[in-house]
């Protein structure tokens, strides 16, 4: 009985590997399904799922946006891939046939500025240390994307911004912006605040249900940033990763998460204790439903845990 | 019947292998450089996988020149010697360490080229390896990398510099962490040499001999160790690498 039982398991398994592979063969059309959601007036958002990097969605986890003004279409954010923001420009054209008047990136992480080819024709506009990070990191990120979620990725290409963004206010067709240029995150964390409607776009400055990424993260200044952004009187507030809102929720659940982060690495450094016993810390119960906190916390240990480290060494007598 | 089905799983398993008992001994991880490694390292020497051999590491790199890789071995008796292996990486001996009068404990980082088994082999005094394997994925480029000191051009001004710390434990052996700075430089870098830490030795005050640790090209620049020195409160470090520069610490409580 029990080989017959094993066999037939064994079959099952191969079956289910044999109609996997031919349905994925087949049915993957490489469609986003964005859905272009408003949010507020002449505000549209896509959002995101509030997963990691995956062959499954293939790297749309990331909230991008779009504003209709008078003049023209502003985007916020390209997204992940030369596919996303073609599927992204066709979601747009469904909604308005006005002309897009550029993308602003929010910071230089793969996900919010892969899909720039897309828009070569418009004008792409970052801060200008965003720029220079995107130079440095932009090939190391597409490649690392494509091992990450694989062909969803086919034929992106590396689109540089093409111009350097002032922080200030500007008004464009009728909407009163101001371009909030700030840190944290990255080295430059582009949020915008639209006025005319109270929509306030933080980038990945703050995240919503989904714990905070760090690998360029200084999360002293971050936490500083957070404490600004909380002041701003926005009515909706539109975050990098997870659902909008229209409080300070997310603010404070950002900070709350990072604060905590700070402080597990230095009571982690201060008893000498190894990466490996950091990253198996106990999370406090009140984020246990933000999305990857787990995976977070390893990650953040990795980037953050030496600077720690090192203080609490001391000069040895040599 | 139940025979006939260990038949089955075993031909499905590519990595199997014999023991000197007629025992088939499975690698949970099914590697296939397995086999190899067990001749290379383990002198074809008697193995069981054993559960009381505890290897951490995180399940995936973020940082491939840096993944934090830990083992407690203190379940065993009669210790006679540790090898850490990472089976995929382009050099696969990592360390040997020989807690010859300390817990068997030790945190290291290591760089890795590609998604690899890791594995602490801990062989005691009836001559069995008995070895603990947990598996990192990694995107690469850990070891095919020059060291940021050697690309910077700065290390020469810190070569050998040990800071380090000792922590009183009550309940457990205290925790002695030591960081030498070091290119570590593993030779598959173009036009840079292999250049790294080959011996250390941990002794007390009285000058006895507590550890000895051969160290290879695997592990991280600057390598940073966390060692477990039951109460010992007074720590000397001598060490040595492949060009002959030789560290001297000492470390106080």
């Amino acid at each position: 009985m029990s080989i017959i039982r094993g066999f037939s398991i064994m079959l099952l398994f191969s079956l289910g590997f044999l109609i996997n592979g031919s349905l994925q063969a087949t049915k993957n059309t490489f469609d986003y399904e964005l859905k272009a959601v408003k949010i507020a007036q002449d505000t549209y958002l896509f959002e995101g799922k509030t997963e990691d990097f995956s062959v499954q969605n293939g790297g749309n986890i990331v909230n991008t946006a779009f504003i209709v003004t008078t003049e023209g279409v502003i985007v916020i954010d390209s997204g992940i891939s030369r596919r996303y923001s073609e599927q992204q420009r066709v979601a747009i054209a469904k909604i308005t046939d006005k002309t897009i008047l550029g993308v602003y990136l929010t910071h230089h992480h793969p996900d919010h500025f892969l899909g720039n080819q897309t828009y070569s024709d418009t004008k792409i506009y970052a801060l200008a240390e965003t720029i220079k990070s995107i130079k440095v990191e932009g090939e190391i990120f597409r490649s690392n994307m494509y091992r990450l979620v694989g062909d969803w990725m086919r034929g992106t290409l590396l689109t540089m911004p093409t111009e350097k963004l002032k922080a200030g206010k500007k008004t464009i067709g009728k909407h009163q912006l101001e371009f909030l240029s700030l840190h944290g995150h990255t080295a430059s964390d582009l949020a915008i605040f639209d006025h005319t409607t109270g929509v306030l776009f933080t980038g990945d400055l703050v995240f919503n249900r989904r714990a905070a990424t760090t690998p360029h993260a200084n999360v002293v200044k971050w936490l500083k940033t957070l404490t600004e952004l909380k002041d701003l009187r926005f009515n909706v507030l539109v975050p990098g990763h997870g659902p909008i809102a229209r409080d300070t929720t997310p603010i404070k659940q950002t900070y709350d998460y990072l604060n905590w982060l700070v402080n597990t690495l230095k009571e982690g450094a201060s008893n000498g204790m190894d990466m490996n016993e950091v990253m198996h810390s106990e999370i406090p119960e009140r984020f246990e439903s933000l999305a990857l906190v787990r995976e977070e916390l390893i990650r953040s240990v990795s980037h953050l845990y030496p600077v720690f480290e090192n203080e609490f060494l001391n000069p040895a007598k040599q | 019947m139940k025979s006939l089905l260990l038949i089955v799983i075993s031909a499905l398993s590519l990595a199997f292998l014999t023991t000197a008992t007629g025992k088939e001994v499975v690698d949970p991880l099914d590697s296939p450089q397995w086999g190899v490694m067990h001749k290379l390292f383990l002198n074809s020497e008697r193995v069981v996988f054993d559960d009381k051999v505890k290897v951490f590491a995180p399940k995936f790199a973020e940082d491939s020149m840096n993944v934090p890789v830990s083992f407690d071995a203190s379940e065993l008796k009669d210790i006679q010697e540790i090898v850490v292996i990472a089976d995929l990486n382009p050099i696969p001996l990592v360390l040997r360490y020989y807690p010859e009068e300390i817990t068997p404990y030790l945190a290291f980082r290591i760089k890795l080229q590609q998604g690899s088994p890791i594995r602490a082999a801990v062989k005691t005094g009836d001559n069995v390896w008995h070895v603990g394997s947990t598996w990192v994925d990694a995107a690469g480029g850990g070891c095919t990398l020059p060291s940021i000191g050697t690309s910077t051009g700065d290390w020469s001004s810190t070569l050998g510099r040990v800071t380090a710390n000792i922590w009183k434990r009550e309940d457990a052996p205290n925790r002695f962490r030591i960081k030498i700075m070091h290119p570590m430089d593993t030779g598959l870098a173009p036009g840079i040499p292999k250049f790294h830490i080959e011996q250390m030795t941990l002794s007390d005050k009285g000058g006895k001999q507590l550890a000895r640790l051969e160290v290879f090209e695997p592990i991280s620049e600057n390598p940073m160790l966390s060692l477990a020195v039951d109460k010992h409160e007074y720590l000397k470090i001598h060490g040595r690498d492949n060009n002959g520069n030789v560290v001297d610490a000492e470390v106080v409580q």
